[in-house]
């Protein structure tokens, strides 16, 4: 059997499977069903500074190939993170898991990602500034080079462990605020988060999303973000997580061709909740196929 | 919760829009009436949540409503046909609670799950006394079946032209112990506004997974915080609902 495990930013994985966040909750509904040491590791629900509820409903719009979603960061908050969701994960998840964080100010992110980074199940910090879901904050510093690098560098200013900038896909040069992180120092980049998008309902003729627009995800992103990951790996040295419609363990393995050190899997967890499972017990069988004795060596192999 | 493969014994049309489809399989992971399954619908991304009417043996009773494109590509579906279920979802109606002169209240697609629910209080020896509202005498379907139960049931229906003319909350009765309901929201939103016990509410929201993963559905509550309907829902109490606008 091939080798499967990869070194992301220093911290040995498995594989490279990652169920992305906001697809994952804090994992515990997942460990029901299934060891979820199986996994590399997984991102949790993107947390922040206050508890928040999110948008009104409707905030989920099917579409041909995936869906919408508008939640708009509902989680209970650093607090009860901290105090109630890590012991309970605790139990169920003995790998390093990556911390996803939102915030609406510089100031924010340095208070979240300080006091994860003394969490010690954290292994690494995902920095959300990109949701397409909150009126001001998280979009707005993922959307310029100068954003994007004011956070990095507060973010890095106050933490040991890695940080990987997690960017939106809704810019007009993704390559310029990898690099500005980069630059910055972030220590990675994940990429893609969800494509703007809405939907209409002919019935009412009113947008199905309470909020009228909110990030697509799905199948129909993986050619998008897969371009992305390869423009981005081009320009960058420090490793990427590809994400962006992934759903089998084919999608996995082009997106590492394209630069990928790690790979998310999202929207595919809410239609299977076995989906990142099955990603990781098929790897084996898609790399014999294709001759590959080990991940770690294919990655950017397409550049 | 469990991911099963569930066999189409048949699939029949009851009115012009709403269909009964039987499924045969492993359904042990149904623990209580007002629980929900989530269809994989070939061709269509997101699975479709449906409210479980009634579980004999193992066989699973569906009622759904034709309403999009997923709900019709069903409607077409053969007997034979082995679909992809997510079976046992959602906390489902607490029973313990009925008292012994439990009122059911349903409106449309609503009323499926309350055949399953006036079963189980029957099985506890409560007498059940249902009260289900239709727009038409053309959209009538299930109160012969609730009726062959030992159900009282009153049917209503919003153009008068059939029984009760109006609404499920103009025939209320004047006594009762405790009430369960499910129908559209202003119909909740009345029963919430015109009983005058305890209840449990059961209720629809567009869904991304189903099993609590993505937080698609949830719903405020009066302690401040939230649930999800699909996974500490569909069935809130009386007390928890918070009514927005």
């Amino acid at each position: 059997m091939g080798k499967l495990n990869v070194t992301l930013c220093g911290i040995e994985m498995d594989n490279p499977v990652i169920p992305a966040s906001g697809t994952f909750g804090y994992g515990y509904e997942f460990a029901e069903l299934y060891d979820i040491n199986c996994l590399g590791t997984f991102s949790f629900k993107g947390t922040t500074k206050e508890p928040r509820y999110g948008n009104p409903l409707p905030r989920i719009a099917e579409c041909s190939a995936g869906l919408i979603n508008a939640i708009g960061l509902q989680n209970p908050g650093i607090d009860r993170v901290i105090s109630e969701e890590l012991p309970k994960l605790a139990k169920v998840f003995h790998k390093p898991v990556m911390a996803n964080v939102g915030g609406f100010s510089v100031e924010e992110y340095v208070e979240l990602c300080a006091r994860l980074d003394k969490e010690e199940q954290v292994g690494w910090l995902e920095v959300n500034i990109s949701c397409p879901n909150v009126k001001k904050g998280g979009k707005s510093y993922g959307m310029t080079p100068e954003g994007a690098a004011e956070v990095t560098a507060a973010v890095k200013a106050v933490t040991t462990k890695p940080c990987i900038m997690k960017l939106t896909p809704n810019v007009t040069d993704i390559v310029a605020i990898a690099k500005a992180c980069e630059d910055a120092g972030a220590d990675g980049v994940s990429l893609i988060n969800t494509l703007y998008g809405m939907r209409i309902d002919l019935r009412t003729s009113r947008p199905v999303i309470a909020n009228r627009m909110g990030g697509y995800s799905g199948p129909a992103a993986f050619p998008i973000a897969l371009r992305m990951v390869y423009q981005v790996r081009a320009a960058v040295n420090i490793p990427i997580v590809g994400i962006g419609g992934v759903s089998s363990a084919e999608d996995v393995i082009e997106m590492m061709y394209a630069g990928a050190t790690a790979v998310g899997v999202g929207a595919a967890n809410c239609i299977d909740p076995y989906a990142s499972k099955k990603i990781v017990e098929d790897l084996p069988r898609v790399m014999e196929k294709y001759g590959i004795d080990s991940l770690e060596s294919i990655i950017g192999g397409a550049q | 919760m469990k991911q099963e493969t569930l066999t189409i014994l048949s699939n029949d049309a009851l009115t012009k829009s709403v269909y009964r489809m039987r499924l045969t399989g492993d359904l042990s992971s149904f623990t209580r009436p007002g629980q929900f399954c989530n269809i994989a619908v070939p061709g269509f991304y997101l699975r479709r949540p449906i409210s479980v009417c009634d579980i004999e043996g193992d066989v699973l009773t569906l009622l759904y409503k034709v309403v999009g494109h997923g709900t019709e590509a069903m409607a077409a579906m053969q007997p034979g046909t082995a679909l992809d279920v997510l079976c046992g979802l959602g906390n489902g109606y607490d029973t313990a609670k009925s008292g012994d002169r439990p009122l059911l209240l349903g409106g449309g697609v609503g009323i499926p799950p309350l055949y399953g629910l006036a079963k189980a209080l029957l099985a506890e020896g409560k007498p059940v006394r249902a009260i289900l509202g239709f727009n038409t005498a053309e959209e009538i379907f299930f109160s012969d079946e609730f009726r062959a139960l030992g159900v009282d049931v009153t049917v209503t229906t919003a153009d008068g032209s059939a029984w009760v003319k109006g609404f499920v909350t103009d025939a209320m009765p004047a006594a009762y112990s405790y009430f369960y309901t499910c129908g559209p929201l202003p119909m909740l939103r009345a029963v919430y506004e015109k009983t005058f016990t305890s209840g449990q509410f059961s209720f629809e929201a567009r869904m991304g997974c189903g099993f609590g993963a993505c937080m698609g559905c949830s719903m405020k509550t009066a302690d401040g915080g939230y649930k999800r309907v699909c996974r500490e829902g569909p069935v809130f109490r009386k007390e928890e609902i918070v009514w927005e606008n």
